[in-house]
């Protein structure tokens, strides 16, 4: 099954179908296991409860990244590819990856409050963030402006590109103008500097949160398809129409 | 090579002759300058510490406005199509439309600079370093509006969805521009290093922008 097979719309349809229900039961069983485990898990000897906001928290930061990745792949397969599906898969991941990013910023604020007193810093982690989420809404803008799908689709194909692109240089040029938050402590070359007790339940909460966005994913795109067939219904029922 | 000379001779002759370019992003440029200390005061030791963050946003405003005029008139008269078709790598043509375009716009907000810092208390080596770090800065501004302006040219509504996406990719150079700015002024920092770091940035846009505009004018063509 290579991935040109699922060019045909109808043919992605039906694997959509049959595996949005798996990949829903599976999503609500990993968050049930994950959030045992994050009630289970210990508390922070200095931040007590209010830990637990990091398994919602981290895996939502991981992803919004994710997304804009995702985005950059489906970017390239509209460019270089010109797989008819690429582009839908671009459309959908902008407003998931919106979505987990503003969470990321949400849950992010609302742990700060206790942790450091605020709600918002302008520190460099948390700014990169809201750069991202910005640039997430500028791509769902464009596409929504652009009213012929084939056209936004290479609009935003080049924004995504030019975006990450210029993704690293922001983060750089945030870092260098403000630090405050701690550095990354999972994804490190020495290892994880995080106590497994934590570790086990964020990444499981990890997986149940992958989980949901590749269900979120395919069931936005199933929509996506469904909606250009209506919309080409529809020209074709204006231009039958008498009059024209 | 006669071709982009001559494509940069007709805009910079357009841009001087037509009317409503270079010397309406100066007025725009002293007019945020002067709207400022009304929001803030007229504390003149405040608008000294953050007369360079002034300067430089006065800027990226007025040359984020003139960015919607880069390529529109040739999108209305049709001379857009015919770049687009010509032998000459549209690549070229769109750097070198950048480049008479910054000469036209990002050059006399460069200029005016010194004389409004004035404005803003500013001390000579002040003025001089937010001036140099325009001067480097500014062109990375055009060559990433360029990619902006390629990408909504053919938009109805395209200006204010112009400005949504290019400020986002604007931040580095708006942070390295204000940081070399102040550390002329107060230091720790050495100026040098955010100010070649600048220089790169507007390198890196001279390759990204006109190449990605490029892609979007041919792929909102077929």
């Amino acid at each position: 099954m290579a991935l040109i097979d699922y060019a045909n719309p109808s043919k992605f349809l039906a694997l959509t179908d049959r595996l949005i229900p798996w990949l829903t039961g599976g999503t609500v069983l990993a968050l049930a296991l994950g959030i045992n485990q994050i009630f289970g898990a210990p508390e922070d000897y200095q931040q007590g409860a209010t830990v637990r906001i990091m398994f919602i928290h981290v895996p939502a930061a991981w992803l919004s990244m994710f997304g804009w990745a995702v985005m950059s792949v489906a970017a390239l397969g509209t460019l270089v590819w010109r797989h008819p599906l690429a582009d839908v898969a671009a459309k959908a991941a902008a407003p998931v990856g919106a979505a987990f990013t503003l969470i990321c910023l949400v849950t992010g604020a609302l742990w700060g409050r206790p942790m450091w007193g605020t709600y918002w810093v302008w520190d460099a982690r948390l700014t990169s963030v809201l750069i991202l989420f910005l640039m997430y809404l500028g791509v769902i803008a464009l596409w929504r402006t652009i009213e012929e799908p084939t056209r936004a689709a290479r609009a935003a194909a080049i924004l995504t590109l030019v975006g990450a692109l210029n993704l690293p240089i922001i983060k750089f040029s945030v870092d260098w103008w403000n630090t405050l938050h701690q550095p990354a402590s999972v994804l490190r070359l020495d290892g994880p500097s995080i106590h497994p007790d934590l570790l086990v339940p964020l990444l499981v909460m990890a997986a149940a949160s992958g989980l949901a966005f590749v269900t979120l994913h395919l069931a936005v795109m199933r929509n996506e398809i469904l909606r250009r067939r209506i919309r080409t219904m529809h020209l074709l029922q204006a231009q039958r129409a008498p009059g024209s | 090579m006669k071709a982009l000379a001559a494509l940069f001779g007709r805009d910079v002759k357009l841009a001087v002759r037509a009317g409503g370019g270079a010397p309406v992003a100066v007025l725009f440029f002293l007019i945020v300058v002067t709207i400022t200390p009304f929001a803030l005061g007229p504390d003149l030791a405040l608008l000294q510490r953050i007369g360079p963050a002034i300067l430089w946003i006065g800027a990226l405003l007025a040359s984020l406005l003139a960015l919607d005029r880069l390529l529109a008139a040739d999108l209305d008269d049709g001379s857009l199509d015919l770049l687009t078709m010509s032998d000459t790598p549209l690549e070229l043509a769109l750097a070198t439309k950048a480049l008479a375009h910054w000469l036209t716009t990002g050059l006399p907000l460069v200029i005016a600079t010194p004389l409004l810092a004035l404005f803003l208390n500013l001390d000579l080596a002040a003025s001089a370093a937010v001036a140099a770090t325009l001067l480097v800065g500014t062109p990375a501004l055009t060559f990433l509006g360029l990619a902006g302006a390629a990408l909504t040219v053919t938009l109805r509504r395209g200006g204010l969805l112009l400005s949504v996406l290019v400020l986002p990719l604007a931040i580095p150079v708006l942070i390295f521009g204000v940081a070399a700015s102040n550390a002329a002024v107060v230091g720790p920092l050495p100026f040098g290093t955010p100010f070649l770091i600048l220089c790169a940035l507007s390198l890196t846009g001279l390759v990204i922008g006109p190449v990605a505009a490029a892609l979007a004018l041919r792929s909102g063509h077929d």
